[in-house]
């Protein structure tokens, strides 16, 4: 494992193996009516969140919990940082006081690669910008590989899944993310967007891209629908919320579409009636709510992994 | 300072044109050239070796003052720029105040005078506060003490096109140039760096090189429109560069000029996400670098400016949208030209003082500088040694206040060992000495 999590794109196959892999082991302990292990006691993980995103911050948060670390959140909002704080004197005032992992969330692509290059800490990225958001694409797969793994519940890579992510991926770390991650797995990435929210030089990336849902449906395994940020009509984009609906939004009718076994996957927040309909996000293929629980064990492997805990016994003491 | 009086004796200097020459400086002029020259009394430098330059001339210079002397003033931007072996700099007009009257491009003018190192020619602003939207007093600073030639809201593009046509046509009372910082602001609205493979993958927002084309093409038809002189700025992109060609090829009266960090830098170093790679227009491909050293060396791109952009380390100690734009350039400028351009084959010495002394001269209507050495001309001289093993470039060291260079530790060829403005050393050993 490299020191920080910083991007997916970073992570070999045995790395993202080993992480999904002590994250089954870690969510079977999670099922135990005693959910905390001791296994980082004395370690500090702070929660360093330049953007609102609360879901991500608790699922931090409660990861770092399990695994008995002490949690300081640092929200970026009515501290210093917005008192005009630079990010380098954050960091350097969270390394005095002794952070072993940051865990950070900033509305600039590449602030987790230059705070690894200020902390001796372990940075971990919680989305950056544009740029990677790679615990996302970690639980991602983990609930892939659970869902469509049938009997013998999440082993081994992702050969061969076929993946269709769509909707905004030119400003979607997710999508980076995953497709980064996937691609490391095995699995075949297609993209389905409005070519304006696709980057100009997408046909270098190794994946497929279409324009057309309704041609993809059927050969996809997984579909990820992305958030589409209604600002994003104003800037001329797509023309109007429904015109983007109608062309690349999931209804019930489009999900019959899809292979008996396929599932539907949402990073969320969603936007209900907009990239998704809402009988598609409650129908049992959806992934939504687990994907919110596999967040938390994704998590904790990854803590652990990285802060090095104490090793895992399979018995809480 | 008053060394005028000083006699030089440079025995065995090397000229662009290859041929080897003692050169004895005396006055402010160059006296004498030949061999076995003697003079009593004078001081002696060998030159054996080294090329005699005639004094380097950047067009575009950011001085920061007044205004921003945390990051630069005229003393310490002259400086480093008669160490790169520059005898006359333009000073661009986004200071604090703005450049845009005769006030204070007179000011600039004297401090210029003053700090001695070289010459400084302010640059002043075609709209009043770099706004764009009215035009600033551009017969006054014409006028002025300071005899601005060159007008540029330099930082902003002059996105409007009838103030852009208007500019053009009115400058040419007085034999001026607008020189265009080519930006279409709705193509680079939150740009961050060059739109392509890397900035897809990175996730920073493009600036895509449609952007300086487009505002390239336009500003060329509307000069030969009016019939007036565009001089485009930092040009980035190989597409810029055929535009160009094509504009100099009907007889219109565009000139453009080229940065030393364009001319060897690529995008993928903003993969480390260090903001000393930002820079507006943004570092480009490989293939831009091929389109712009051949544009170059055919000279459809007439010379090399530098675009120092000094920044105080706050500037760039953070996360990379935060980070201002821009790169220093004096004190390596010569020897990264050396590198891309001589290295390669693409320009001999004569190029290189062509490039870098007689054109932008022209470009900037500047009497006395832009001179191949010969007796009766001007002593302002740049003696540089190619062979000078490289060396690393060290930021730290440099007289620039500011630290901002992209070639931190990147090994370039070539040395500055002497400057001399109007016979007077400005360096010497590779010093300044004063
Ligand atoms: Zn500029």
């Amino acid at each position: 494992m490299n020191r920080h999590l910083i991007a997916a794109a970073d992570l070999s196959r045995d790395d993202a193996l080993l992480i999904l892999d002590t994250a089954e082991e870690l969510a079977r302990m999670s099922d135990r009516p005693i959910k905390k292990l001791p296994t980082l006691r004395g370690r500090t993980v702070v929660n360093l969140f330049f953007e609102d995103s609360t879901r991500t911050r608790i699922s931090f948060e409660a990861a770092a919990k399990r695994l008995s670390a002490d949690v300081i959140n640092f929200s970026a909002k009515g501290s210093s940082v917005a008192k005009g704080e630079s990010l380098k004197d954050t960091a350097l005032t969270l390394e005095a006081m002794g952070a072993d992992a940051v865990v950070i969330r900033h509305d600039a692509s590449g602030a987790p690669h230059r705070l690894a290059g200020w902390i001796r800490g372990h940075v971990i990225n919680a989305g950056d910008g544009m740029h990677e958001h790679p615990t996302q694409a970690l639980l991602d797969a983990f609930t892939i590989r659970r869902r469509l793994g049938g009997g013998r519940s999440g082993a081994g890579g992702l050969d061969g899944v076929r993946v269709t992510i769509v909707g905004d991926v030119l400003h979607s770390r997710v999508a980076r993310s995953n497709i980064a991650l996937l691609n490391i797995l095995g699995a075949g990435v297609t993209l389905v967007a409005p070519p304006t929210l696709l980057p100009i030089a997408v046909d270098g990336w190794s994946c497929e891209v279409s324009y057309d849902l309704d041609a993809v449906l059927p050969k996809s395994d997984v579909i990820m629908m992305l958030r589409v940020q209604r600002e994003r009509m104003t800037a001329a984009y797509f023309p109007s919320v429904r015109e983007y609906s109608r062309r690349y939004g999931l209804d019930a009718g489009r999900m019959a579409m899809l292979p008996e076994h396929a599932i539907v996957m949402h990073p969320g927040p969603m936007n209900r009636g907009v990239e998704i309909a809402a009988e598609v996000a409650d129908s049992p293929r959806s992934t939504i709510v687990e994907q919110v629980a596999n967040g938390v064990s994704v998590r904790m492997a990854v803590l652990y992994l990285l802060l090095g805990g104490a090793e895992l016994t399979g018995e809480p003491r | 300072m008053n060394r005028a009086a000083d006699t030089w004796l440079i025995r065995k200097a090397t000229l662009p044109s290859g041929q080897s020459t003692d050169l004895l400086l005396h006055d402010g002029v160059i006296a004498e050239t030949g061999t076995r020259l003697a003079a009593a009394g004078a001081q002696v430098l060998d030159a054996d070796g080294l090329i005699a330059l005639p004094g380097l001339v950047d067009l575009h210079t950011h001085l920061r003052e007044p205004g921003r002397e945390d990051a630069e003033t005229i003393g310490t931007g002259t400086r480093a720029a008669a160490l790169g072996g520059y005898t006359a700099v333009h000073a661009m007009a986004n200071t604090e105040p703005v450049a845009d009257t005769a006030g204070v491009v007179e000011q600039v003018w004297r401090l210029g005078r003053e700090a001695g190192h070289c010459d400084v020619q302010p640059v002043g602003a075609v709209t009043l506060g770099l706004g764009g939207t009215r035009l600033a007093e551009l017969g006054a600073m014409a006028d002025s003490a300071a005899r601005v030639r060159v007008f540029s809201d330099d930082g902003h593009c002059v996105s409007d096109p009838l103030l852009m046509r208007r500019a053009l046509e009115y400058v040419k009372a007085f034999d001026g140039v607008i020189a265009q910082h080519a930006q279409e602001p709705r193509l680079t609205e939150g740009a961050q760096m060059n739109e392509g493979a890397v900035s897809g993958r990175l996730g920073l927002a493009g600036w895509p090189a449609v952007a300086e084309e487009a505002i390239i093409a336009r500003d060329c038809l509307l000069a030969a429109h009016v019939g007036s002189a565009l001089h485009v700025c930092h040009v980035s992109t190989a597409g810029s560069v055929e535009i160009i060609r094509w504009a100099k090829s009907k007889g219109w009266r565009v000139t453009a000029e080229v940065t030393p960090h364009h001319l060897l830098l690529t995008d993928e170093l903003a993969e480390s996400y260090d903001p000393i790679y930002k820079v507006n227009p943004p570092l480009r491909t490989a293939t831009d670098i091929e389109g712009l050293r051949a544009g170059l060396a055919d000279g459809t791109i007439d010379c090399v400016a530098t675009d120092h952009a000094p920044h105080p380390s706050e500037a760039k100690d953070t996360e990379w949208a935060d980070a201002a734009f821009g790169m220093t350039g004096l004190e390596v400028a010569l020897r990264a030209v050396q590198q891309a351009m001589v290295e390669t084959g693409l320009l001999d010495w004569a190029g290189v003082a062509d490039r870098m002394s007689v054109r932008p001269a022209a470009i900037g209507r500047l009497g006395g500088h832009g001179i191949l050495p010969a007796a009766g001309g001007p002593a302002n001289l740049t003696l540089y040694d190619p062979a000078a093993a490289p060396e690393p470039v060290d930021p730290a060291a440099h007289a620039s206040k500011s630290r901002n260079s992209p070639f931190r530790g990147v090994a370039l060829p070539g040395h500055v060992v002497a400057t001399f403005l109007r016979g007077t050393a400005t360096v010497l050993d590779g010093k300044a000495t004063s």
